[in-house]
């Protein structure tokens, strides 16, 4: 748990790409990432989640069949600024891999922070998915971006 | 004509002679001539697979990736419930108690194999260490990277997990494991160059019935493997896939 938690809880609504929509509990509590973990998922072409690792459904909070078939937008944290997952599809989109650091939400509210990168999977020449494995980010650069973040957010 | 067979250096010396088995086993099951080559460093190694020397590799995950993208080979076994997985170590006396402990200038010892050095450069990540702030020295053994931290030239070493469970009781009592990585989908495979590639459904069926019999068991205990699994292309790929994440 990070010293700036206070536990607080707020409910607010998320909206996704496809004008889908939902209401979440958000609660200010940091869950902090394991020790020598890696969080793996891997997605169809569109985001749709096809695979994740026990790690991931562990973080997450989710079990594995509320995962698979689901679209990976479920872990979009409301202080997460849309500019940041732009950027993402934008590289990956190219064909290259798309390193960045994340702060992820998980079903109970809570929220962790990763270092992420993902990479298109390519077989045969042709993109069939996405790969991202995830590992634990240093304070440093998670307060770097929480400072960033919340400085985009504020101009979207 | 002889085929050629090689093994990743970084498998425990006790286990050097279960391959020399290995290699009359297989070649007595296929009927087919097969050369052993082993290293002790994994810099010669890849530079005879580069040369495009061999035709069965027991590799490990960083060289599937160039075996399989690059130069046509296909996994198609792997050990069973066997992973590859990286710890770091301190002296048992050292004051650090995690790895956000260690602090920039930090003399790290480690090896030249790709998988654990990579693995525990990562793990390094989350103290704000890289190659750019810590001292790292590269030795030619797991066991000199213990002697490095035992007497002090050293703050913290990265070992093969399984490697490090096989150093001595003494040794390891000396040490304290800072971190172990648990990522499980990362293990060697074996894999089949282009020219064997007509050999592959008998070596399968070879490698996947060995325990079924006393010799095939035998030399499965010498190499300390339990038994084969198979691996197909998807999971091959899967695996290379990860790598490719954790290599800049
Ligand atoms: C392989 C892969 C993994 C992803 N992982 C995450 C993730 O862990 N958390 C997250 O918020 N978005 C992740 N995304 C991005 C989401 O697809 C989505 O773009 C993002 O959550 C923002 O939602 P929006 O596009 O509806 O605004 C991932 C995308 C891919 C392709």
């Amino acid at each position: 748990m990070s010293e700036q938690d206070t536990l607080e809880v707020r409910t607010v609504e998320i909206s996704y790409f496809d004008g889908t929509k939902r209401t979440a509990e958000i609660v200010d509590r940091e869950v902090p990432y394991p020790d020598g973990k890696l969080i793996v998922s891997r997605t169809d072409p569109q985001g749709i989640i096809t695979h994740a690792n026990q790690s991931f459904i562990d973080m997450s909070g989710y079990s594995e069949e509320e995962l698979i078939g689901t679209n990976h937008y479920i872990l979009r944290h409301p202080d997460m600024p849309a500019i940041a997952f732009k950027g993402l599809w934008d590289t990956i989109d190219q064909g290259t891999k798309w390193h960045g650091y994340v702060k992820n939400l998980r079903k109970d509210g809570a929220y962790y922070w990763v270092k992420a990168t993902v990479i298109p999977n390519i077989r045969n020449g042709q993109l069939v998915g996405y790969t991202s494995v995830r590992r634990k980010p240093s304070r440093s650069k998670i307060e770097e971006s929480e400072a960033l973040y919340k400085t985009l957010m504020a101009e979207e | 004509m002889t085929f050629n067979l090689t093994v990743s250096p970084d498998f425990a010396p006790d286990h050097i002679s279960g391959w020399y088995f290995f290699n009359t086993w297989l070649q007595r099951k296929l009927d087919v001539g097969i050369h052993l080559e082993l290293y002790d460093n994994f810099e010669a190694q890849r530079n005879d697979i580069r040369a495009d020397k061999f035709d069965m590799i027991y590799a490990n995950p960083y060289d599937a990736s160039m075996l399989v993208r690059e130069m046509g080979f296909q996994a198609i076994a792997r050990p069973a419930s066997k992973s590859d997985e990286t710890v770091i170590a301190v002296n048992a006396e050292s004051l650090f108690q995690t790895v956000e402990d260690l602090k920039p200038g930090s003399r790290v010892a480690t090896t030249d194999d790709p998988d654990v050095h990579t693995m525990g450069m990562i793990m390094l990540e989350s103290a704000d260490l890289d190659k750019s702030n810590t001292d790292i020295k590269q030795h030619s053994s797991y066991v000199v990277v213990a002697k490095n931290l035992l007497n002090g030239d050293a703050d913290a070493g990265f070992f093969l997990k399984e490697a490090y469970d096989e150093l001595s009781e003494l040794i390891r009592s000396k040490m304290r494991v800072l971190v172990s990585s648990e990522i499980s989908v990362v293990h060697h495979s074996l894999l089949v160059g282009p020219r064997m590639v007509e050999h592959i459904p008998a070596i399968q069926t070879a490698l996947l019935t060995m325990q079924d019999d006393d010799k095939g068991k035998g030399v499965l205990e010498s190499m300390d493997i339990k038994h084969w699994e198979p691996m197909d292309s998807e999971q091959t790929e899967f695996m290379i896939d990860l790598i490719d994440t954790l290599i800049e």
